[in-house]
């Protein structure tokens, strides 16, 4: 059996760097990290605090990489770390850390937690210990592409459909297209209208794009997992089909850890840099809008409208300054919650909690951190631009009773695009099989 | 042993292996722990890692929004321990004499009654710290016997040394001693403890810093 | 002064021979009396009996010494009243002042000791090897013997400066003669300690007038000295502590600080840990003190005074240099960290090719 406490501890000492080690030796027991988490806000249980959840890599660290640590355990005097240990973490690590990084904010000395949770789940999935819900949604994501089994068809059929809507061809497979998109299966199956958006930004930019009928999905459940093996056969997918189509972009959907995935962790998973760079779909319209490539028609959106920061682009991708500049360009009333932006709080279902159904009442229940913030303001609208963080609020406010619609950030702007439809010419690069179907209207 | 005796062992050979196991302990776990670097990153930087770097080196001494208001203890005890430490330590002038003689460094030091009344204060914080570790929830979890014994070898040095400043219990000399005594224990516990976080912290700041300042995101 | 020269008169007697006035005796029991931190009350007491005191027999030893001792008290510029009570004790052996010489000296030692058997006083200055070594002796005695046999019928000892009270500089590092203070030799008598390189003279009279007064030694602290005269630490009385206080200081002796008088701690000054009278009683009939003049304290009322470090080094420095050490730590620190760091670096390479890549067969195995 591959997966055992040896792999998992072998794994875990594979992930120790200078920083960890840095991080570990800094930690003064202050515990001001449990406050940043709303897992422990919102359930009062110490348990939750956001550096315990790394105590077995810590120890492991001082026993193996520490002349301390190796006299110790010369002497007898240190606790391994077993299975058991890891077994009772794993509620830690998986179900109570949506990796939102807001504990990284507070450390006083300056500790990334986030980073070694991130690291503490390559030892736990290394180790076996690693919930159904990521376990099965890894499986079909190697073997099916989509986490959640959305097949190809389904999305030909969702682009006819918004091509249709839109009246814009959208070409698959198209070789030598300036930006490969990518989707995330929630948009596909939940919030198709994204495509269509895409369709008039792009149209209005000049661009041209694709989709790539290999590699469309953005999520990537081997970095949630936190199994970097899994992860690289995910990437190596994506970025095989992008260098393939020879696109210059590939452009990452409205998905947090998407962009964590594909953008940071991609190249260091494969080995070498990408032969085409990586945009994020919030940053590449703020670029679009501040270079004149689109423009909306001067219209405002009516209702008061609030913005959900998703964690991993605002916080730890540092969008929210871009999204706020969209968000001022159509919003007519818009309100900012306190704690926005990079001090934002999680919807709870990021990080792999969302596809892990274990967790699902401790997620609703610790929703209340992100409801007082929405309360503190009453919009009549929520917007974001992360599916996965769409879809958790969509359940959380409907489990809570309130009355709030989620939109996404791109979504509102294309309602501001204006573009005439295409002339209803098939299109004419038809190398791809599989997408000719899907591609005209 | 009387008195003198006790001072001339604390200022002689006490003072030469507790500051060779210091040097030599500190050195050897800085290293230790650089020694395991970072590996090379294949991502294009986004964000300037090293301004970042050091921004976040400074950003963390100012407390996380809402801290202070959630847990006054720990922010503002750690902060009037922390500065309350630094000036009894490097502004008391029998200290910088102290530093003089081994570094060849001298700098200005302050009167003996504001140090005595800051030593005061930054003994009051450890102990009102000392409380709230062991009453808060959180705090209590995550304390264990290193805790302690830092706490131990932090505190008596403040207290041998204000007593030995006012003349309480012993002679001068005695106290004296007893004071170097136990900052001997404090520097050789000191680099096998998380005491080390008073050279690793610009490490941790740093290392987030460059992490998060490569993709342009917060720190 | 040979005994024979002097009369067996009272203390008040020979003081009005000398031309003493009684109005300058009464200052000087005062001086004495609050020196000793004596009840008022008892001053009377203090002055009949210095006043009608029969001389008692001392026998002066000096052993590894330098006669620092002997010349702080009765080479005094002129007169003084402690020189006066010295010379009106019956010192009937003191090799450096007595006349005689050879056998005949050591014979009035004897005598002495026959005469006052169990009354005598034994002042020693100072120290002795403790081992029957060779290397000082007197007459062809040791010092030990010397010393033992003198102190078998005394009825105390009083060890004056700092060699006979704690070894001195004799015992300096390496201390070739095995040099050890009376009370290392002497276990069975009480012993008063008067260190001090040299101590000050009226300290020894001081303690002489108790013993005559009260017929009792004087309290003592725990190293055996008067607590009357070593209660307090130099820097506790010193004039100058107002500087220590408000954090001015000297830095070097010909510095602004030093100029205008503030404190010479960081210039090596001991007197925090030295107790002795210098600040309060001084010297040369109260005229001055080594801080006074400018020069730290050097402790020299302490035990080890000689071997702590140097003079000019301050307290709370360490003994040793810093400079050398310092590197050298730092050398075998940085050799160290090379090495464990090598070690783990090594250890992780081994975790990584230990580590199994993780497949999806392996992740169907746990789904059932």
């Amino acid at each position: 059996m591959t997966l055992s406490i040896t792999n998992g501890r072998a794994a875990l000492l594979e992930q120790v760097d200078a920083a960890v080690a840095s991080f570990l030796q800094s930690c003064v027991h202050c515990g001001l990290c449990a406050d940043a988490c709303l897992f422990y806000t919102e359930t009062g249980d110490p348990k939750y605090t956001p550096i315990r959840k790394v105590e077995p890599l810590k120890r492991l660290w001082k026993q193996e990489y520490t002349l301390a640590g190796k006299v110790a355990g010369l002497l007898g005097l240190s606790k391994p770390v077993t299975d058991e240990e890891l077994a009772e973490w794993e509620e830690l690590v998986y179900d109570s850390c949506t990796l939102c990084g807001r504990c990284s904010m507070v450390c006083p000395v300056g500790n990334d937690i986030t980073y070694m949770i991130r690291k503490m789940r390559e030892g736990m999935s290394a180790s076996g210990h690693m919930p159904q819900g990521l376990r099965t949604a890894s499986i079909k994501a190697v073997e099916q592409i989509s986490p959640i089994g959305i097949g190809l068809k389904a999305l030909n059929k969702q682009i006819e459909v918004q091509s249709k809507e839109t009246g814009i061809a959208i070409e698959m497979d198209k070789k030598g297209a300036d930006y490969m998109v990518l989707l995330s299966s929630m948009e596909i199956i939940g919030f198709p209208e994204i495509i269509g958006a895409l369709a008039k930004i792009f149209k209005q930019a000049g661009k041209t794009w694709t989709v790539s009928s290999k590699a469309y999905e953005g999520t990537n459940v081997g970095i949630q997992l936190g199994n970097k093996d899994i992860a690289r056969k995910i990437v190596q997918r994506t970025v095989d089909a992008a260098e393939d189509l020879g696109v210059k972009y590939v452009v990452s959907p409205e998905c947090g850890h998407a962009y964590q995935a594909i953008r940071w962790e991609g190249p260091n998973l494969i080995g070498r840099p990408y032969k085409f760079e990586v945009v994020q779909l919030t940053q590449l319209l703020d670029d679009f809008v501040k270079s004149g490539k689109i423009r909306t028609n001067g219209g405002k959106y009516a209702k008061r409208i609030t913005y959900h920061d998703p964690c991993q682009l605002s916080r730890r991708g540092g969008m929210h300054g871009p999204a706020r500049n969209l968000l001022g360009l159509v919003a007519g009333d818009y309100v900012e919650t306190y704690d926005a932006g990079e001090w934002n709080w999680c919807c709870g279902g990021g990080g792999g909690v969302s596809a892990n159904h274990r967790a699902e009442e401790l997620r609703l229940k610790v929703f209340t951190a992100k409801k007082r913030q929405l309360d503190s303001v009453k919009p009549e609208e929520l917007v974001t631009s992360c599916a996965n963080c769409r879809n958790v609020l969509e359940e959380a406010i409907d489990h809570y009773e309130m009355d709030l619609p989620v939109i996404g950030l791109a979504e509102l702007l294309a309602e501001f695009i204006d573009v005439d439809p295409d002339p209803p010419a098939p299109g004419k690069e038809e190398e791809r099989n599989a997408s000719a179907e899907g591609d005209k209207s | 042993m009387s008195g003198n005796e006790l001072l001339l062992f604390a200022r002689g050979p006490a003072l030469n292996v507790a500051g060779v196991i210091f040097i030599v302990g500190l050195i050897i776990r800085l290293i230790e722990i650089q020694w395991l670097r970072r590996k090379h990153d294949n991502a294009p930087p986004h964000g300037k890692p090293w301004p970042q770097a050091l921004r976040t080196i400074g950003n963390r001494f100012v407390p996380a929004p809402g801290d202070t208001r959630r847990r006054p203890v720990t922010v503002i005890g750690g902060y009037v321990f922390h500065i309350g430490l630094f000036i009894a330590l490097f502004l008391f002038v029998p200290h910088i004499v102290f530093f003089d003689a081994i570094f060849g460094v001298s700098w200005p030091g302050l009167p003996n009654g504001i140090i005595d009344g800051v030593t005061l204060l930054t003994m009051a914080a450890m102990v009102a710290l000392a409380v709230d570790r062991l009453k808060d929830p959180v705090k209590r979890m995550l304390t264990d016997k290193e805790d302690m014994l830092t706490w131990m070898v932090t505190f008596l040095p403040l207290l041998t040394g204000w007593f030995a400043v006012n003349r309480l219990f012993t002679g001068y000399d005695t106290m004296l001693a007893l004071h170097l005594l136990t900052v001997e224990l404090l520097l050789i516990v000191f680099p096998f403890t998380k005491l080390m976080h008073a050279f690793t912290w610009v490490l941790a700041r740093g290392y987030q810093g460059l992490i998060a300042g490569r993709k342009g995101a917060a720190s | 002064m040979p005994k024979d020269d002097m009369p067996r008169v009272t203390l008040g007697d020979s003081l009005r021979t000398h031309g003493i006035s009684r109005r300058s005796f009464l200052r000087y029991c005062t001086m004495l009396g609050s020196a000793m931190a004596l009840p008022p009350a008892l001053l009377p007491n203090l002055a009949r009996a210095l006043e009608t005191a029969r001389r008692p027999s001392i026998i002066w030893l000096s052993f590894q010494e330098c006669t620092g001792c002997t010349e702080s008290l009765t080479r005094a510029h002129s007169p003084t009243l402690e020189q006066l009570i010295l010379n009106q004790i019956s010192l009937d052996y003191h090799h450096t002042l007595q006349a005689a010489a050879g056998d005949a000296a050591e014979h009035a030692r004897e005598q002495a000791m026959e005469e006052n058997k169990g009354k005598y006083i034994v002042v020693v200055d100072g120290s002795l090897p403790a081992e029957e070594n060779g290397f000082s002796t007197i007459a062809g005695i040791s010092n030990r013997a010397m010393l033992e046999d003198t102190a078998k019928h005394a009825a105390a000892i009083i060890a004056v400066g700092t060699c006979a009270a704690f070894g001195g500089i004799p015992a300096a590092w390496p201390n070739p003669t095995g040099a050890v203070p009376v009370s290392e030799i002497i276990r069975d008598k009480p012993i008063i300690n008067v260190p001090g390189c040299p101590p000050i003279p009226v300290v020894i009279t001081g303690t002489i007038a108790h013993f005559l007064t009260f017929g009792t030694l004087p309290e003592l602290d725990d190293k055996g000295r008067p607590k009357a005269f070593f209660g307090d630490t130099i820097h506790d009385r010193c004039y100058r502590r107002p500087f220590y206080d408000q954090g001015k200081f000297a830095h070097s002796f010909d510095d602004e600080g030093a100029r205008k008088g503030w404190c010479l701690y960081e210039v090596g000054c001991k007197g925090p840990t030295t107790y002795n009278a210098c600040a309060t009683i001084k010297w040369n009939q109260g005229t001055s003190f080594p801080i006074q003049a400018g020069h730290p304290c050097l402790g020299c009322s302490e035990p080890d005074f000689w071997d702590a470090g140097s003079f000019y080094k301050a307290l709370s420095t360490p003994l040793a240099s810093g400079g050398n050490g310092v590197w050298a730590a730092a050398t075998v620190g940085v050799a160290g960290g090379v090495a464990a760091g090598t070690a783990a670096v090594m250890r992780r390479k081994k975790a990584s090719k230990q580590r199994e890549e993780t497949t999806v067969d392996d992740l169907k195995e746990g789904t059932s």
